[in-house]
């Protein structure tokens, strides 16, 4: 993992220190909250309903043991004993005291982890794939290259203040599991012709008002080259998005509006002064930041295929969270095993303090220390020995960290909602439960296969609604709540938009609806097809008629 | 429609109600229900005055009704400031009631 270098350290000590001044003369009444607001934003403070919401980065996902047990100190201290993982890997506390926070921060500070860039018009926590450095279908790790984007755009004077925020994903692996798609830029590792490995750059995709998936705007670029690229990326942005209208402010409108091949034009204009500058990454640099990454000191095992087998055909509990949450691992003899937020009735993505502790321990014990946060809202360890999966699982069952339903239809994104919200129009939080309820037989969920389901409260999606195999969006219609579906969506390789389905239901009728949904898709699936493929092989229909009735044909 | 005044105090964000007193308080049954336009206008004058001495943030003006003898807001958004999110009852329960 990375370091804190002395400098970072001094940095970030520093700004806790500002910040902590900043604090005390809002407190004595020296600034304003308009005069506030943009300092506490830079840090991650927002006000949100109920009081303060701390925004927390997790680099590219990843955590250390002692920061997951930080993070469970400040819980149980200074929050209600929990805390939320985000669609953007990150953590969020929601009942933070302004007068506490520069103790929090300093508390964070001290395992080389920061509020900074989480929020505000600037390059926000940069993310990855979680399974980075470890999945057997990668071709780099993939955070080596985020770690370099966010030293390089961390409190970057000319990137401090854009037209609207910017998020940056990077996938090192054909199977996109960080939706890069759906990012300002994204990128995707890939070999050339001549089989060097280099990045795919999209730019422009994003949800919220309005969604698109990200176009190519270069098919390979040298990781040489990579900064200097992202900083034209960023400086034509800068330069023309527009300041005027918040709701045409990103990147992605931009793009759209002037078309994929004028901004690259002008990107490819700018980069021509830049691409052979003081910004072409040395391979001494990505050597060194490498070094951070380096795998650890792996054992010298053989898998454990036989003995897997004789316990799992004795013990069908084991055997079905095997083959839902345990992941195959590049070295031979370890496992990646993801631990579901999901369980049956919880809020998707929150964890109590206890909880965080003892991941932090079975981090320790089994996975060398190391947890990843996806942006699913899961965890994951990365580094088990299969000889000890069995071992580990037990213990997460007694935690309710094994609900084997990761990637099926109750693993679902679901963000804060109006229940914690100061943007949101509805409560999104409730539907998860209510649609979990509806599908607690483990057999049915298998047999209904890979499916998603993504909540927002709000156009803002930041639960990703837009890319759900079914998307959820909750609307205020008059004062009341209504949820609009969407089918189709998914941001994987092969990103897709949701379509519509028809007109929101009130909050009672949405479970209901899916199930009639999941039952409609059963009848026609073929042979190995996920709900998605079902879908875009018989369209929207089918799903209409089932929740509608025969008559929306004519609507 | 009678209303009351809801804000959120600045040194913890907790949402507050202004009480006849002129103090905020956190219960919704200790806030001061407004009936006239002059009443509005008199309170809202001193919540303002308590925004600029950065006792709260944002005071607004939110229609109330009493139902099943509880006084609560009449909007879903400002009933869960109220009373805490609709999931974890749990967590307000001390603080607001």
């Amino acid at each position: 993992m990375y370091r804190y270098d002395e400098f970072d350290a001094r940095f970030v000590n520093e700004r806790v220190a500002q910040f902590r001044r900043q604090v005390g003369r809002r407190l004595a009444g020296e600034l304003t909250e308009d005069q506030f607001r943009p300092l506490r934003l830079m840090n991650g403070l927002y006000l949100q309903l109920h009081a303060y919401m701390l925004r927390i980065n997790v680099p590219y996902g990843t955590l250390a043991s002692k920061q997951m047990r930080k993070f469970a100190y400040l819980a149980r201290n200074y929050d209600k004993n929990f805390g939320h993982f985000t669609t953007r890997q990150n953590l969020q506390f929601n009942w933070i005291k302004l007068e506490q926070v520069p103790d929090i921060l300093q508390h964070l500070a001290d395992v080389e982890v920061t509020g900074i860039q989480s929020s505000g018009n600037c390059v926000r926590n940069i993310t990855a794939d979680q399974y980075a450095g470890r999945a057997k279908d990668e071709l780099e790790d993939p955070r080596v290259y985020c770690e370099l984007l966010r030293q390089y755009s961390f409190l970057h004077p000319e990137f401090s203040y854009l037209p609207r925020k910017f998020k940056i994903a990077v996938t090192g692996s054909p199977n996109d599991r960080a939706a890069v798609a759906v990012h300002d830029i994204g990128l995707r590792m890939h070999k050339n012709e001549q089989g060097q490995v280099g990045f795919e750059v999209l730019v422009g995709g994003g949800l919220g008002r309005t969604p698109y998936i990200g176009q190519t705007i270069r098919k390979w670029l040298a990781p040489e080259h990579l900064l200097s690229y992202v900083e034209s990326i960023l400086r034509v942005y800068n330069m023309n998005g527009r300041r005027d209208n918040i709701h045409k402010a990103r990147i992605k409108i931009i793009v759209n509006q002037m078309g994929i091949d004028k901004y690259r034009e002008l990107v490819d204009k700018d980069w021509e002064f830049t691409k052979n500058g003081v910004l072409k990454v040395p391979d001494e640099e990505v050597a060194r930041i490498n070094s951070y990454f380096a795998p650890p000191e792996y054992e010298t095992l053989a898998d454990q295929t036989e003995a897997l087998a004789k316990i799992r055909s004795g013990d069908r509990a084991f055997d079905r969270w095997m083959r839902g949450n345990v992941i195959e691992h590049k070295v031979p003899g370890y496992a990646i095993v993801n631990l579901s937020l999901k369980a049956p009735g919880k809020t998707p993505g929150d964890i109590t303090a206890d909880k965080m502790d003892a991941v932090a321990d079975l981090a320790d014990r089994y996975s060398l220390g190391e947890i990843r946060v996806t942006h699913r809202q899961n965890l994951v360890l990365v580094d088990v020995k299969q000889s000890e999966l069995y071992e580990l699982w037990h213990k997460l069952v007694a935690l309710e960290l094994a609900t084997p339903n990761l990637g099926l239809l109750t693993d679902i994104i679901c963000c804060p909602g109006l229940d914690f919200c100061a943007l949101a129009n509805a409560r999104s939080i409730p539907i998860a439960q209510d649609i979990s309820h509806a599908f607690t037989d483990l057999d049915e969920l298998q047999k209904i296969g890979q499916f998603t389901i993504n909540i927002s409260g709000c156009m803002n999606a930041c639960g990703h609604h837009h890319v759900g195999h079914i998307g959820i969006l909750g609307v205020d219609k008059r004062g009341e709540e209504f949820f609009q579906l969407t089918l189709g969506g998914s941001s994987d390789q092969n990103a897709s938009l949701g379509d519509r389905l028809g007109p929101g239901l009130p909050q009672a009728e949405v479970p209901a609806a899916i199930r009639k949904i999941v039952d409609a898709y059963l009848v026609v699936r073929q042979p190995n097809e996920r709900f998605l493929d079902t879908y875009r092989r018989v369209g929207i229909e089918p799903f209409k008629s089932a929740v509608y009735g025969e008559e929306s044909k004519a609507a | 429609m009678p209303q009351m005044i809801i804000a959120n105090r600045l040194r913890d964000g907790a949402v507050v109600f202004l009480a006849p007193n002129e103090a905020w308080e956190p219960a919704i049954a200790a806030g001061a229900v407004i009936e006239t336009d002059a009443d509005a206008t008199r309170l809202m004058d001193v919540a303002k005055r308590h925004e600029g001495t950065c006792q709260v943030i944002d005071p607004q003006l939110i229609e109330v009704e009493v139902k099943d003898g509880q006084l609560r807001p009449t909007a879903i958004r400002e009933a869960i400031r109220a009373f805490g999110p609709t999931v974890r009852t749990d967590l307000t329960e001390v603080d607001r009631k």
